[in-house]
């Protein structure tokens, strides 16, 4: 595929770019890595106090959910590296009309808003959660199979999509609304309440909107179930490999809807 | 709404109708974000409602009646419900980021040379912009709240309709103060946010936000307090729950009322030293 390949050495490209504009502010790249290990470290430790006055929450063991937070770390970090920072400037590039450049590239103009900016200081955070994930298991006393391994991965690939996804579809408001800053933060609350047991919200509207609408409580969830060998069924897996294809189409028909809206702010 | 209009009636006092145009023109200029503030308030209720979901369900394991803590169920939800509020009250919104956009940019040059203090400028964009954030999260809060009356409870005793709200006053001083003191450091580093999401973080932890400081071991929870953090939030919900008592209240309003006064040393300090550095970028 030609294709493939121009495309892969456009992101090789893109990669080699962001490194150099990284290193050019070592302290702000190395300070940036302390704000994300705080903030999971403060997950941590809200965990901890937690499990210092109970047992389990929803049948979640102490190092279960330790297991899971390291989870959703992981993929959170990911995600990070790869497009938060992208996903988040698109309000700016519609706003100045930079957006006009990118849609006259030869090239898909989605892929390029995507992956524009590539985050690396944000693998390390990953690293870190996968090394929170490793030692939970060992606590468990659980060692995953090669196949439990690469199921993991691809439900984590699955994770990723939907963040992607949606952020993606919270972004294109700004096609309509000029002042938009506010949707990074949005997303954050989001992000919040997937790191936290599915089992723990009670069934009803809200577990049902943040399972089957906005699935957060399956991207960290089933992978960390995955590894914890505590799936009650394939649904559940499955559930998370459809509602990422669905995400997915979803916000590539907004995108298409959207810039059928776009008039340009630039003359 | 009164428009902005130069007052010159030279029989007004002259410090509050200078401060009070700062006001005014603050409270229309942050109407344009009332929608933005309208959104980041719906939003922050979903982890809010998570987390109270998260409690209920480590309560729901325990014999009825169960306290974690000194808390009840009823107790925890009052507790979060509250940090809710006094958090909509006193949380900075966006003035850290403008102050350092206002360093970056060169905008302070025109506060060394008008009769105008710029952290006594700030202060007030800070009021205005509380005064119209409060007012929209009012909305969605107010909703949220609604849901969850039965654990709303009004203050301990009478004293405390009076108690309260001067320690909400005094940690929105001191949140400010630290929020503005931070936004300083863009005098000598080159991007500021990185600093602001660290001492976020502690805040965030320290402050009673994510959970009741007196959960903590106790040895844990009475060094905190010797901290500026829990008297940005824990301790005025305590306040007005009535679970701060006898000789720890008037410690705590001690306490409270020093580190205002620290803190504003140190703004005022770090101001100065910040001028010593600045080098006015453009006319």
């Amino acid at each position: 595929m030609p294709s493939f390949s121009r495309y892969a050495g456009i992101y090789a490209a893109l990669i080699r770019y962001s490194l150099i504009h990284e290193m050019q502010f070592k302290v702000n790249f190395l300070l940036w890595i302390v704000v994300e290990a705080l903030w999971f470290g403060l997950q941590l430790a809200f965990m901890t106090v937690l499990y210092g006055h109970t047992d389990q929450i929803a049948g979640w063991s102490r190092w279960e959910v330790v297991l899971l937070v390291g989870c959703n770390q992981f993929i959170q970090q990911l995600f990070h590296t790869l497009f938060v920072t992208n996903l988040s400037n698109l309000s700016e590039l519609i706003r100045k009309g930079t957006l006009d450049l990118l849609l006259l590239q030869p090239v898909n103009t989605r892929f390029l808003i995507s992956v524009k900016k590539f985050e690396i200081g944000n693998i390390i955070n990953a690293l870190m959660g996968l090394v929170v994930i490793v030692y939970s298991l060992a606590q468990l006393g659980r060692v995953p199979t090669l196949a439990q391994w690469l199921g993991f991965a691809v439900v984590c690939l699955a994770g990723l999509s939907v963040h992607y996804s949606l952020m993606f579809l919270l972004a294109c408001i700004s096609f309509w609304t000029v002042r938009a800053q506010g949707i990074v933060w949005g997303y954050y609350n989001l992000f919040n309440i997937a790191r936290l047991p599915a089992e723990a919200f009670p069934r009803g509207a809200y577990r049902a909107v943040f399972t089957w609408v906005l699935p957060m409580l399956l991207v960290s969830n089933v992978p960390a179930k995955l590894l914890a060998q505590r799936l009650a069924s394939p649904w559940e897996w499955l559930a998370l490999l459809g509602m990422a294809v669905a995400c997915f189409v979803v916000s590539e028909l907004f995108w298409r809807f959207s810039l059928r809206h776009y008039t340009s702010a630039s003359a | 709404m009164t428009p902005v209009t130069h007052n010159p009636t030279p029989t007004t006092p002259h410090l509050w109708s200078k401060y009070g145009h700062v006001l005014s023109m603050g409270i229309q200029n942050t109407l344009v974000y009332r929608t933005n503030f309208l959104f980041r308030a719906a939003f922050g209720l979903v982890p809010l409602a998570a987390t109270l979901f998260l409690w209920e369900a480590i309560y729901a394991d325990k014999p009825a009646g169960t306290a974690i803590g000194a808390y009840t169920l009823a107790q925890m939800v009052s507790y979060y419900l509250l940090v809710t509020v006094v958090d909509a009250i006193t949380a900075v919104a966006e003035d850290d980021w403008q102050i350092a956009a206002d360093i970056k940019d060169g905008a302070v040059s025109q506060f060394l040379l008008k009769p105008l203090d710029f952290l006594a400028y700030r202060l007030c964009l800070y009021l205005s912009g509380r005064v119209i954030y409060t007012s929209v999260a009012l909305i969605p809060v107010a909703f949220f709240l609604f849901f969850q009356r039965e654990y709303l409870v009004g203050p301990a005793e009478p004293l405390r309709w009076i108690l309260a709200p001067l320690s909400v006053l005094m940690a929105g001083l001191l949140q400010f103060f630290i929020a503005y003191t931070v936004a300083l450091l863009s005098f000598w580093v080159l991007d500021v946010s990185t600093f602001i999401f660290i001492q976020f973080a502690f805040e965030f932890l320290a402050s009673g936000h994510l959970f009741p400081l007196d959960i903590l071991p106790d040895g844990l929870h009475r060094l905190l307090l010797w901290s500026p953090y829990p008297y940005l939030l824990y301790f005025p919900v305590g306040v007005y729950l009535g679970r701060i008592q006898g000789a720890d209240l008037w410690q705590g309003f001690a306490l409270q009322l020093a580190w205002v006064g620290v803190a504003f040393l140190i703004a005022r300090f770090v101001w100065s030293r910040g001028l010593r550095k600045y080098t006015a970028v453009g006319g």
